[in-house]
């Protein structure tokens, strides 16, 4: 069963003088159950689909259903049975943990008791601080407190806004571990991030840039359709081996990447130890070239280069 | 009607928690009642006169009599000729006399008329004004009372006569104006910057998702601000009935349902800003500028709207604090009953059903 | 301070009353160096960069940055580094021009300066139409790129960036890093503060802060093998998981 529909959809607004495409046809559908990832970089249209779906907002044409509830018609329903986390919701700074969310429980018709269950696993970890007002707890907490606002009344359909923009390392890490143990228990979760490496963690993402879907695939199968073979590549100064690389006639692609350059070629064979042996000679030591696997951040590039 | 009562509770918290603006909530209306009160006042109370009184008689006692009774008159020195009049106001030592020609009462029973002389220090002008009326206005009061003991068949009304003011006490025309300001204040821009502060945190958007009806969270958002309202009404009234001696004349009941209308249209006007504005900023700009600057201009305790000129007497009627103003003034002071006052009431009450109507309306399901 | 240091930290430490925010840091950026300064939220770094610009005055411990004294040039210090941030970059209603105006003239720079730098700039960003404007009207990547010039217009010897990358597409990311590179290659030290390891991966070392100390400064090739496993994140997320303060 489809659990999110999207069909044709468009939206624009007037920005200024000229008006602004935020979505163009947008097209896509999510399980039942599935967590599914919206990546793209600020000003893909994210945040406008988010509102869309969550009928916060009238789409200028096409349809969308959520929980088989039409966004429009049936705007009632679905807002009794989804959950919704905004892009940089910072909840009530005055109110203590325990009071947003007993808010937020009764703003449902519902109380923390009866859907403990649901967020026992993340509550566990704010329950210490219960007391404590919203506005002194840590990123990482506030964004725990929110998702479990968010999760109250037991939805049957989760909206993430960029839930890990602005926090650390160790907190993104364990919320995407809560949204599995979501996953679970049944929940369709819809999240949004700019964050390419958070695509991995996706069942199905959907590349996003400029208002369209580029590509709706498993992260693996997005990987595996990358069309090039793609190198890595290193070497003692890596600002003359990028200067170098891009004016080489054989290389197609060359974009910094940490450590490494990612490179593809124009040809299909390549001699590697020529290759080592020319750049040598230009000034940059000790290179190393080795295949590498593309990661999802390679494909969005390649996909934005078509 | 869990969800709606939980809500009020939160708004209670947010008020509460914040105490910087709860006690300016509360204490503005107490600073300003007082320092209109005694800072800003136009009376002048025990100030030093002097009495040149040529004729001695029976009146001219009554009436010095009375001048000393009241509490805005000292008199520090009994003159005994025109001479010493001049001396006396240059020692400083005081700031009126009143001189009493010969034959006062002689010439009042039997030409009837006869003249006083008010000399002032008008370094002050309104100082000087001030005390001169004051002192007519005693004059006056004992010329009526002659008047009635003598049954003559007709009484000229004399102009000077100050209604409903006799002392022109400045109290009288700012606690209705001041009830008219804190008011618009608390209602317009408190209820504005509570639903604009959701907007900005992103609250507004999960609310917006959930179940709940949006006119329960109007409701909800309102309620806290309609109770401060009332209790700055109420001690606003308490001040100036206990502190400034200015009376509720009419009936008190009257009174506060006119205040629960004008609160009523101040909270919508406030819901009105809130959807325009996207900002606490803009919010709170525009309450001020929109409502509060217009309340003080054209209500009238500040500036009589009469002497304004045509397009600002036509603009001012659409300022709800005018209304409210002349309906405070004809229940608390002049202590008339509703039949005078249910044409105000009714363009009140209009003016705050439409505002509630065009809100509500624009306060929307969804986001622009 | 040795030859070709451009940062100089040795035990500064930072107290708010009996809370240790910064505790007895040390370590040396070379010039030209891309330094990564990396921790959780609330582990000391805010307060220790805010130290090295010369915003605080540190509790304790010498520090020397672009070869002034922290406690007693902190005014030369401010004149010879350039600040930007994600969060904070240009007035989104002045005109880039103006912006550059205004920027350079907080520097000292003369007029002549300021139009030759500006020239160059819109060239080497290909922005020379749109000089005259508004930057609320350009894309964020474009307004991140110009940021980042514009926080070198005066030719600082060290640039501190915060997060500077969040949020824009990975193709202008790699044009933004491209144009860090460069300004290394020029000898200009970057110092980067960053909470997303990918940031942290472009640098030539990266520090750790855990609970107001350092506890790890190497490339992030050696930090991987030393901790033996895939990437920056892992190493973050081991050592940051031993803080003890984090949700204060």
């Amino acid at each position: 069963m489809e659990s999110i529909q999207v069909d044709h959809v468009d939206k624009s607004f007037q920005s200024g003088k000229s008006p602004v495409e935020a979505l163009k046809n947008i097209t896509f559908n999510v399980k039942q159950g599935e967590l599914f990832g919206l990546i793209g970089p600020d000003g893909a249209g994210k945040t406008t689909l988010f509102r869309i779906l969550t009928t916060l907002m009238l789409a200028d044409k096409g349809d969308a259903w959520v929980d088989g509830y039409h966004v429009v018609k049936d705007y009632e329903q679905i807002r009794k049975r989804v959950g919704y986390m905004p892009g940089r919701f910072s909840l009530y700074q005055d109110l203590t943990v325990e009071e947003n969310l007993s808010f937020f429980a009764t703003l449902f018709n519902t109380t923390l008791e009866e859907n403990y269950e649901l967020v026992k696993d993340i509550y566990v970890q704010i329950e210490p601080f219960k007391k404590r007002r919203a506005g002194a707890l840590s990123g990482g907490m506030k964004q725990k407190l929110a998702l479990s606002c968010a999760l109250i009344h037991r939805p049957s359909v989760l909206f993430l806004d960029e839930p890990t923009t602005g926090v650390d390392a160790v907190s993104r890490q364990e919320f995407w571990q809560l949204l599995r143990g979501l996953q679970k228990q049944g929940i369709t979760i819809l999240v949004s991030t700019p964050y390419m490496d958070e695509a991995s963690l996706c069942d199905r993402v959907a590349l996003m840039q400029n208002g369209s879907i580029m590509k709706i695939d498993s992260p693996g199968g997005i990987i595996s359709q990358f069309q090039k073979p793609l190198w890595a590549v290193q070497g003692d100064n890596m600002y003359q081996l990028m200067h170098d690389l891009r004016h080489d006639s054989r290389v197609d692609t060359c974009y910094p990447f940490g450590q490494y350059h990612h490179v593809t070629f124009n040809e299909s064979t390549i001699d590697i130890e020529s290759l080592k042996k020319e750049f040598q000679q230009k000034g940059v030591h000790s290179i190393t070239i080795d295949r590498t696997e593309p990661t999802i951040e390679d494909c969005f590039m390649e996909l934005m280069n078509q | 009607m869990k969800q709606f009562f939980y809500f009020i509770q939160k708004e209670f918290y947010h008020l509460l928690r914040d105490r910087r603006t709860l006690f300016i909530l509360f204490g503005m209306p107490v600073t300003q009642i007082l320092i209109f009160g005694f800072a800003l006042t136009n009376e002048v109370k025990n100030s030093r006169i002097a009495v040149l009184d040529l004729s001695k008689d029976e009146a001219t006692r009554a009436i010095i009599h009375e001048l000393e009774a009241s509490r805005y008159f000292d008199i520090v020195e009994n003159l005994n000729s025109y001479k010493e009049l001049e001396p006396t106001f240059q020692a400083g030592k005081i700031r009126l006399a009143i001189v009493f020609p010969e034959q006062f009462q002689e010439n009042l029973l039997h030409t009837n008329t006869s003249p006083i002389q008010l000399v002032a220090d008008a370094t002050d002008p309104n100082v000087a004004n001030t005390l001169s009326t004051y002192a007519q206005a005693i004059i006056m009061d004992y010329q009526n009372s002659m008047r009635e003991t003598n049954e003559l068949p007709y009484r000229i009304n004399t102009e000077l006569r100050m209604l409903y003011n006799p002392q022109l006490k400045g109290s009288y025309n700012f606690v209705p104006g001041v009830m008219a300001m804190v008011l618009m204040l608390v209602g317009a821009m408190m209820t504005s910057i509570s639903i604009v502060r959701e907007k900005e945190l992103g609250t507004m958007e999960i609310i917006l998702v959930s179940p709940i009806v949006p006119i329960r969270v109007i409701v909800a958002k309102m309620i806290p601000y309609l109770l401060l309202s009332m209790v700055n009404i109420g001690s606003i009234l308490l001040l100036s009935v206990y502190v400034l001696d200015v009376p509720i004349q009419g009936s008190l009941w009257l009174l506060v349902f006119e205040c629960l209308l004008f609160t009523l249209t101040a909270l919508s006007l406030g819901l009105l800003i809130s959807s325009v504005s996207g900002s606490q900023q803009v919010a709170m700009l525009i309450s001020l500028m929109g409502l509060f600057l217009p309340t003080v201009m054209f209500s009238g305790f500040m500036f009589p709207v009469e002497n304004m000129p045509i397009p600002l007497q036509i603009i001012s009627n659409v300022v709800p604090a005018k209304w409210f103003y002349y309906i405070v003034k004809d229940v608390m002071i002049k202590g008339t009953g509703f039949q005078t006052i249910w044409m105000e009431t009714l363009v009140l009450a209009g003016m705050c059903v439409v505002l509630l109507v065009v809100s509500l309306k624009k306060f929307k399901v969804r986001l622009e | 301070m040795k030859e070709g240091t451009s940062i100089s930290v040795s035990k500064l430490t930072k107290r708010f009353g009996h809370f240790t925010a910064v505790d007895a840091i040390s370590f040396d950026v070379k010039e030209g160096e891309i330094f990564g300064f990396l921790g959780a939220n609330g582990a000391g770094k805010t307060t220790a960069m805010r130290m090295l610009c010369g915003l605080s005055m540190p509790t304790s411990g010498e520090a020397t940055v672009a070869g002034y004294d922290l406690y007693k040039q902190s005014e030369k210090i401010k004149k010879s580094i350039g600040y930007m941030s994600q969060k904070f970059s240009l007035y989104e209603d002045l005109t880039i021009k103006e912006n550059n105006r205004f920027y350079g003239g907080i520097y000292g720079l003369s007029d002549k300066q300021i139009n030759e730098k500006t020239e160059f700039m819109l060239h080497h960003l290909h922005l020379e139409d749109q000089a005259n404007t508004l930057v609320k009207e350009l894309p964020l990547g474009w307004k991140q790129k110009l940021s980042f010039s514009v926080s070198m217009i005066h030719d600082p010897k060290i640039v501190f960036l915060d997060e500077p990358t969040g949020g824009v597409d990975p193709l202008t990311r790699r044009e933004f890093w491209t144009m860090i590179y460069e300004a290394a290659h020029r000898g200009t030290t970057v110092f980067v503060t960053t909470h997303y390891m990918d940031e942290a991966e472009y640098c030539d070392r990266v520090s750790i802060m855990v609970d107001g100390k350092i506890e790890a400064l190497d490339t992030p090739s050696a930090l991987t093998r030393q901790f033996k496993v895939q990437g920056m994140a892992d190493v973050f997320v081991q050592l940051a998981r031993k803080a003890k303060r984090s949700d204060n």
